[in-house]
């Protein structure tokens, strides 16, 4: 009978580069295979195998995802607690596995674990320290030994230059609100034993909601301390461990422990997270009495949108009313900007998708709709919009006429239009107005709601509204006919 | 009996285990893998108890598998051969 295998939390194989798919990336008794296995086993056992949610991190077990059959995130080096926070808030039933090495945890991302456990996040991090930047070339991270050798400093590390060593396990047990601090250590057969039960108790502790469990894991890295494996697990009971005590922090999850009962009543309950509603938003936003419940709009085609023109024009703006006219009909949409440094005069767009199902992603470059608010812009799109598409051009001042026949197109005098009431940088609103009345996309009213949501000074809604009036006036006029 | 089984495709050969047995079951054998170590083979036929903790003091996920009260099918199962 087999009594321990490979659990099933891992890849039959693993799907690398290289011809060997069945062994993991890391150097020959690297300490991170063992805490993976440990991790893999409880999820087997705890049986939580479609609820976990992954998040690894920068360094060297940034490739935890060829190994673990779970849910993952590759996280920006240092945020995997920021990651798991925003998870958590989205997958109340999600197991979160924050996974991180110190100069991820302890160095570049100190403050996002520290505001997530200090929020008391139903999460589980699992910090592996083996006191150097591991996947670089072994740098000197925060966690390093004084007179440490390193790569970056050859002579051991100076506490006078360089300060001292951080005990993130100390900074954890200074919260309140976590519930599990413990640190061990993968220096012996014991304390290999004892990283289990704490992989397993930081698992179950998140699963039955009790909050944020803080695990430190000392590990080897034998090729960057220049050790053999054995020598360096020898290494860590003899250098390490005197400097980061291993103990148990905190365990407010066991009996004896009465005082810690505060840090219970701290962490937060996966069910107080208020989840809101779009309803609920937007009577928060206080714009519930703008926006009219409407029907939801069915497109008869998604509309994919490129505004253009220089900075300034209101092409960026324009592109939001147009983004938040669609939210308001109930349909998906999306906004892109794109602009160069200039904040006025410069090149600027955005692309705006309007459909009926969710949109995957929100660049545009093959429009089915151009506005070209300036000669340039239609210069630069003019080619992109696919056979069929619509053009709509400022011709104020865009004066050349477009030159494909395979697209219809509209010339409008739009800067003129909107001049003449005394508002020049609302020729977007004109060619809004008349793309939605010309196209009839949605009604104009719709429109008309969003504006005074929409433009944020105030004193202009007025004239906005009544620049939308001449558009439509216009329009009836010259186009319709 | 109880015999460990080392897959000789992903030993890399870091002698944790060897040094971890309590019953000096493992040691590391004569012969290279496809990735250029030498993997640890099972000598302990008469002495292990299938504690397990060879499996768990090793980095790699699948490299060793446990079998309590059973035999090896073949010789080849306990790495020496390989």
């Amino acid at each position: 009978m087999i009594k321990h295998k490979k659990p099933t939390a891992f890849y039959e194989t693993f799907e690398r580069k290289g011809h060997n798919d069945t062994s993991t990336h890391y150097c020959p008794g690297c300490g991170h295979g063992t805490v993976h296995k440990f991790i893999a086993e409880a999820i087997d056992d705890l049986g939580v195998k479609d609820q976990v949610v992954f998040l690894s991190p920068v360094g060297c077990s940034v490739f935890a995802y060829y190994y673990f059959d779970a849910g993952n995130i590759q996280c920006s080096h240092g945020r995997a607690p920021a990651v798991a926070t925003g998870v958590r808030r989205v997958h109340k039933d999600a197991v979160i596995i924050s996974y991180q090495g110190d100069g991820d945890l302890a160095g570049i991302g100190t403050s996002e674990i520290i505001h997530a456990a200090n929020r008391g996040e139903n999460i589980t991090v699992f910090f592996v320290n083996n006191a150097i930047y591991g996947m670089t070339g072994g740098q000197m991270a925060p966690t390093t030994l004084n007179g440490q050798k390193t790569l970056t400093t050859p002579l051991g590390r100076d506490p006078g230059r360089d300060g001292l060593p951080i005990g993130m396990a100390e900074i954890m047990n200074a919260i309140t609100a976590p519930v599990y601090i413990e640190r061990v250590s993968l220096s012996s057969t014991k304390g290999v034993l004892k990283t289990r039960k704490a992989v397993r108790k930081g698992l179950k502790n998140q699963i039955d909601g009790r909050g944020f469990s803080f695990i430190e894991i000392l590990s080897p890295c034998p090729v960057n301390w220049k050790m053999d494996p054995v020598e360096a697990r020898e290494w860590i009971a003899g250098n390490l461990e005197p400097v980061f005590p291993i103990t148990c922090f905190r365990d407010a999850c066991s009996q004896d422990q009465k005082d810690s009962q505060i840090a219970v009543e701290h962490s937060v309950e996966s069910d107080q997270i208020p989840f809101m509603d779009d309803k609920e938003l937007v009577s928060l936003l206080k714009v519930d009495a703008l926006i009219p419940n409407l029907e939801i709009l069915n497109l008869e085609e998604d509309q994919l949108v490129k505004i253009a023109g220089f900075g300034g024009q209101g092409v960026l703006s324009g592109g939001v009313l147009l983004a938040k006219c669609g939210i308001a009909e109930g349909i998906h949409a999306t906004w892109l900007p794109s602009y160069g440094p200039e904040m006025r005069g410069g090149r600027a767009y955005a692309s705006v998708i309007l459909a009926n199902d969710e949109i995957g992603s929100p660049v545009v470059d093959e429009p089915n709709v151009l506005i070209a608010m300036n000669g340039p812009s239609l210069d630069a799109f003019e080619d992109d919009v696919v056979p069929g598409g619509f053009i709509l051009v400022n011709s104020s001042i865009a004066t050349r006429k477009v030159k494909r026949d395979d697209v219809s197109v509209l010339y409008i005098p739009a800067s003129d239009i909107a001049k003449k009431e005394g508002l020049t940088a609302a020729a977007n609103v004109v060619l809004l107005t008349i793309y939605l009345k010309h196209k009839g996309i949605m009604s104009t009213e719709t429109l008309r709601k969003i504006i005074p949501v929409s433009v944020t000074r105030k004193k202009f809604i007025n004239t906005n509204l009544r620049i939308m009036d001449k558009a439509l006036e216009y329009y009836d006029n010259n186009v319709r006919i | 009996m109880n015999y460990v089984k080392i897959s000789a495709d992903q030993c890399k050969g870091c002698r944790v285990c060897v040094q971890a047995c309590p019953n000096h079951c493992l040691k590391i054998g004569s012969v290279f893998n496809t990735m250029g170590y030498q993997s640890a083979v099972f000598i302990g036929e008469d002495r292990c108890t299938a504690c397990g903790i060879c499996f768990y003091v090793c980095p790699e996920p699948g490299a060793v598998t446990v079998f309590k009260n059973e035999k090896p099918q073949k010789k080849r199962d306990t790495g020496e051969s390989a």
